[in-house]
């Protein structure tokens, strides 16, 4: 199984969500993705809409000032 | 019962802006996880043609030469600052230069989250436009009724 980068931490509402999302459906099942993201709508909601959606959010970290990485696995 | 994931806009401004803001809250609620439907009506069909720039679209002399001045998505006016046609170039340049997705970028990602294209039947055919005038991805040709059933315990948008 592999893992795979998305780093949105350069875009804004909705291309950080809208990345994500393709970026997830374009993996295969059981796959990991490692989004590197900012801090405030980004950080509150990719994590929390990927869960909805069924995915699982195996991590959450800071890697520096208001960078994150968020591991999600399909 | 908890409210559906449902979001449904009625497009019938033409105008650049108004339609980036149709096509942010489109993708956005999308890539969220939400059924999207947008219903295109009057102006708004300018976003969906085949044909972005200017052209004779229409069944005769009046609806062409409407066709003509309506255009498409590459044409499309702002609401304000439009400067004859200026406004939305310089828009697009501050979009680019911000990282924030334009018009047609976020166009295109509606169409790869499965963003549900409709149009109105009723003014296509006011307009003399016809399905094989609009993107593939539109999806159907509805009136009132329909849109209401798809749209029916979700939130509905008139941009």
């Amino acid at each position: 199984m592999a893992t795979h980068t998305l780093d949105i931490t350069a875009e804004h509402c909705p291309m950080t969500f809208v990345k994500t999302k393709i970026k997830l459906a374009q993996i295969p099942k059981g796959d990991v993705l490692e989004v590197l993201l900012k801090e405030g709508e980004p950080l509150n909601n990719v994590p929390k809409s990927a869960t909805e959606q069924g995915y699982e959010v195996l991590s959450v970290h800071q890697v520096e000032g208001d960078t994150w990485r968020v591991t999600i696995r399909k | 019962m908890t409210e559906a994931k449902k979001l449904s806009l009625i497009a019938f401004s033409g105008d650049y802006d108004k339609l980036t803001a149709v096509f942010t809250l489109a993708t956005g609620a999308a890539a969220v996880g939400y059924e999207v439907n947008i219903f295109f009506t009057f102006w708004g069909l300018d976003a969906i043609k085949q044909k972005t720039g200017r052209s004779f679209l229409g069944s005769n002399w009046l609806t062409k030469i409407f066709g003509y001045m309506m255009g498409g998505l590459g044409v499309t006016p702002n609401s304000r600052f439009n400067f004859c046609g200026i406004g939305p170039k310089i828009f697009r340049y501050l979009m680019r230069k911000n990282n924030v997705a334009t018009l047609e970028e976020l166009v295109d990602a509606a169409k790869l989250l499965g963003v549900n294209l409709y149009a109105c039947e009723m003014a296509m055919h006011v307009l003399g436009l016809r399905k094989e005038d609009f993107i593939p991805e539109v999806k159907d040709v509805l009136g009132v009724a329909t849109f209401l059933e798809l749209s029916e315990g979700g939130r509905t948008l008139f941009i």
